[in-house]
């Protein structure tokens, strides 16, 4: 069938268009006609089980759902007549016969479905008179409150984990009466899309657990927003109380995160309110920071910015910051005389920055992800890191196509890897090269040998129609990063697909455009500034012991300048280090833009008060650029700094290809024991750090050293006590936990995680013993 | 004629004497002042006086923390704020009214459902604008509660006097 091809039916007396194949619900919600229902949903497989969209059909001798009577041309349907009316009361008294009647201390009370469905279709008075069915809850994890009396059984959040998670955690046993819905296993949900069975529950069985008892639908204010946490950029709606926000939920958007949100992206508000929240400006006087005004706050950051020697001061900007205080912050930089700016905070290796594409992005729409016949994930725990982009990569999969990784741990994915190439962060290199070398392309200088899985790999992208080659974290943060890139780019031209990049934050390919790099003015990286030190510095919404790839070097650098910190917390860090900490207003408090990985310039407005004296960072950073007396910094809303900036930026056009194709010569060389780095998905930046819920999940990293069995037994370790890992001058005891991800002559221990501040960067030889 | 009628009627002072005769009459009837304070007016199990809120025999506040008093309140005189307790009930951590803000409608405890938040037969309390100072007009959950069980007697009383008509 085309799709073209309409159909009509009428429904209630209208005559409405369709086309062949969709289902009746699916045409009255398109035209507005009201049909009450529960176990239908718009993303999820019909399952037709709660009975409560019964509608009458013309010549059915019954009462038809409507979520699962497909249209026919010249159908007639009633959504309202006195037979389907019935049928619809009906099936609400059997729904309400064991549903408690607890609205009062209900979490869902105001905004669930079978309350509204029920002062719709339900009776006034219950004739059951019997006693109801009481079910035991169980404990599911920090994120999802449990309250199975109230189920419906409409098995959303089942599908759901079925269909879109990808992981059975939730299932119904029994039947009828005795029908229950529960964990299969006694342990906590782990999937990272998790939160949005809360939203899919109609009643209040599944309600989110640190929002539990806060607050009620009817006191919050809704205001749209965009996540900070990912480069999805996921639309969400935050729902603000009293100036303070209760928490957020998703906005539909099909071309960016559909109707789902990450969990990262749901609970991270729960890091705004935290005690360490910085609240006044403070200024170091007598060894110590203390409060002081804002006005002596700027005016010592403003004279302290002017006397300096251009050329050694710098500035260190997180990937989540805006597009807007991005194109302040090296605006006032610049025009103060230095390039010394970067956003590429965890990055370790700079060599290929002449390479460096002009707006790096995902290489493909979000939409085609789930068209590729074959995608190589290079470095990159996608599911975790960039969750909503995983789901689109998992609908490729369940469409027939292949994933292929070549990863430095055997991190698992919620669908089958054809392939994977499992080894030390060394010979990511190796595998990529011999990916190379078989599909003949340039293996840049790297020595590499094809084995079967490299041929599988390279057939595999060669035969595909439309394929990917994405370079994830992992990759990024590499030390042979720009190896790791030309051999990706060689690839994906020998083998005719897109090459991505999924950078760190929500902005990084915003941060490019604004030019929050060093290089167009021939400054100095991070890796620069941290090599040859700085008189000055500003961090914006940095920590400087987890945001950073060498936390060690970043202390000598702290250590001999004069810190200005922008920031939201006031970590240990800045507390020891900084000169003069500058309170500004964090994401969802702050207007801005985002530009995400597949280029959409989405701009939202602040939401919630900034906690205490906080400020915008543009307006800030504007009041800097006033009291310098730097040119052309009147501004009066974050609107005129955005015009300014894509004026500056022109057409926005995504563009991966490398400047520069000349080989660099692999840095990193295999050790008899090697440290794995990267960051775990709940610690990319200082709200997901100190979100309490998210850092109780099994995500959630906890203090400890990964090995696989045989290195243990090796070193003569135990799985479970504590041992001694050594790099450089810098020591930690954690426990040791045997994991069979990772590979041997490794030891998992990433950056961002308390801890990973005494070590230095990510990936280096290292030594382990027992404690 | 009529003339000479009324110059009669104004000679014997007729009407003046009708007029004394009604107050004479209430002279000695039974009076209906009061001596306030000594002495008190009836009052209705409907009255709605000063809040409470009540517990059950157990001593476990009723209050559930649902929000509905809050939501009803014409006069925005409620601030709730709530949150899980120790044992995972649904409680209060304030409970707060503003008797400058109320206007004792009694909606409030028409909309509880259990029965929490009441009003007592009390009148007899003052409050003054100086008080904004020392939070002595905000009726906050520990006060509700002590008036609560300073009544509770009463108030059980009033209510299942009043049940059949809710």
């Amino acid at each position: 069938m085309s799709e073209q091809q309409t159909i009509t039916v009428e429904v209630d007396g209208k005559k409405l268009e369709a086309s062949p194949g969709q289902m009746l619900i699916e045409v009255t919600d398109a035209a507005g006609i009201t049909v009450p229902r529960f176990c239908y949903h718009k993303k999820l497989s019909v399952a037709a089980n709660c009975r409560m969209c019964l509608v009458e059909v013309e010549n059915a001798p019954k009462p038809l759902p409507a979520c699962a009577t497909p249209v026919a041309d010249g159908m007639k349907a009633w959504t309202c007549s006195p037979l389907a009316r019935q049928a619809q009361k009906g099936t609400m008294e059997f729904l309400l016969i064991n549903h408690p009647l607890d609205c009062p201390i209900c979490d869902q009370g105001g905004e669930c479905e079978l309350q509204d469905v029920a002062m719709g279709f339900g009776e006034g008075i219950s004739r059951f008179a019997e006693a109801k069915r009481v079910v035991a809850s169980h404990n599911i994890g920090p994120l999802i409150a449990t309250d199975m009396t109230r189920c419906i059984h409409c098995t959303r959040c089942v599908r759901f984990g079925d269909e879109v998670a990808g992981i059975r955690e939730l299932g119904a046993t029994g039947r009828g009466e005795h029908m229950k819905i529960g964990v299969y296993v006694e342990r906590s949900v782990s999937s990272e899309l998790s939160g949005n069975v809360i939203d899919l529950c109609p009643v209040g069985a599944l309600t989110s657990k640190p929002f539990r008892y806060r607050a009620r639908a009817w006191e919050l204010t809704q205001y749209d927003s965009v996540a900070a946490h990912d480069g999805v950029g996921s639309n969400i709606h935050v729902h603000v109380r009293n100036h303070q926000v209760m928490r957020t939920v998703p906005k539909d958007n099909e071309a960016v995160n559909e109707t789902w949100i990450s969990d990262r992206d749901r609970f991270s508000y729960l890091g705004l309110y935290t005690e360490d929240r910085l609240l006044k400006p403070m200024l170091r006087q007598d060894g110590q920071l203390q409060e002081v005004e804002w006005q002596q706050a700027l005016l010592e950051s403003a004279e302290l910015l002017k006397t300096v020697d251009a050329a050694r001061l710098g500035a260190l900007v997180s990937p989540g910051s805006t597009l807007e205080e991005m194109h302040l912050l090296q605006k006032l930089l610049r025009e103060l005389g230095s390039n010394n700016i970067d956003h590429r905070l965890r990055q370790a290796d700079f060599r290929g920055d002449a390479a460096d594409p002009a707006a790096p992005w995902l290489g493909q729409s979000f939409a085609d992800l789930e068209n590729n016949e074959a995608v190589l994930l290079v470095g990159s725990w996608l599911r975790k890191d960039q969750p909503l982009l995983n789901h689109r990569v998992r609908k490729s999969v369940l469409a027939g196509g292949q994933v292929m990784v070549i990863n430095p741990v055997d991190y698992d994915f919620n669908y089958g890897l054809s392939n994977k190439l499992i080894g030390a962060p060394a010979d990511m290199v190796a595998h990529l090269a011999g990916v190379a070398a078989a599909l003949g392309a340039d293996t840049a200088g790297v020595d590499a040998s094809a084995g079967a899985e490299h041929q599988a790999i390279a057939e595999a992208l060669k035969a595909a129609a439309k394929g990917l080659v994405l370079l994830g974290s992992m990759a990024q943060v590499h030390p042979d990063f720009s190896l790791l890139r030309l051999l990706a780019n060689n690839i994906a031209q020998a083998a005719n697909v897109d090459l991505g990049f999924v950078g760190e934050g929500a902005n990084s390919t915003g941060a490019k455009l604004a030019g929050a790099v060093p290089h167009s003015g021939g400054g100095l990286s991070v890796a620069g500034m941290l090599k040859q030190g700085l008189d000055a510095c500003i961090l914006l919404n940095v920590e400087p012991e987890f945001d950073v790839a060498n936390p060690v070097a970043m202390a000598g650098l702290l250590n001999g300048a004069k810190v200005v910190a922008l920031t939201t917390h006031l970590s240990p860090w800045l507390l020891e280090y900084a000169d003069l900490v500058l309170p500004v207003a964090a994401t969802l408090e702050t207007s801005g833009t985002f530009v995400n990985l597949q280029g959409d310039l989405q701009s939202f407005n602040g939401t919630a008060r900034p906690v205490g004296e906080a400020r915008p960072a543009w307006k800030v950073l504007r009041v800097l650029g006033n009291l310098a007396d730097l040119e052309d910094f009147d501004y009066e809303s974050s609107q005129d700094v955005r015009d300014e900036a894509l004026q500056s930026i022109g057409e926005i056009k995504l563009d991966n290809s490398l400047a520069d194709t000349s080989a660099v010569a692999a840095s990193l060389i295999s050790t008899e024991l090697q440290r794995i780095g990267g960051v775990p998905p709940y610690s990319v930046d200082m709200l997901v750090r100190r979100s309490s819920a998210l850092q109780h999940t099994p995500d959630g990293w906890k203090a400890s050293l990964h090995v696989s069995a045989d290195t243990a037994s090796q070193l003569g370790l135990m799985d479970g006590g504590s041992a001694v890992l050594r790099q450089g001058e810098g020591e930690i005891t954690l426990p040791l936990v045997v994991d069979g991800r990772v590979p041997p002559a490794c030891v998992w221990m990433p950056s961002g995680v308390p801890g990973s501040e005494l070590l230095g960067e990510g990936f280096a030889a290292v030594s382990l013993e027992k404690a | 004629m009529k003339t000479v009628i009324h110059y009669i009627r104004s000679l014997f002072l007729l009407e003046l004497f009708k007029g004394m005769s009604v107050t004479g009459r209430y002279l000695f009837k039974k009076k209906f002042t009061l001596n306030y304070p000594e002495q008190k007016a009836p009052v209705s199990p409907r009255f709605r006086g000063l809040h409470a809120q009540r517990r059950y025999s157990n001593g476990e506040e009723r209050c559930i923390a649902c929000k509905l008093c809050e939501a009803v309140c014409p006069a925005n005189a409620i601030t709730i704020e709530a949150e899980p307790r120790e044992d995972g009930s649904r409680r209060t951590t304030r409970y707060d009214i503003d008797l400058f803000k109320c206007i004792f409608c009694g909606f409030c405890e028409e909309s509880c459902p259990v029965d929490a938040i009441v009003e007592t037969r009390l009148y007899e309390y003052h409050f003054e604008d100086t008080d904004k100072k020392t939070g002595a007009y905000i009726m906050t959950k520990e006060k509700l509660l002590a008036m609560g069980d300073k009544y509770e007697a009463q108030l059980a009383e009033d209510l299942a006097a009043q049940a059949k008509y809710r």
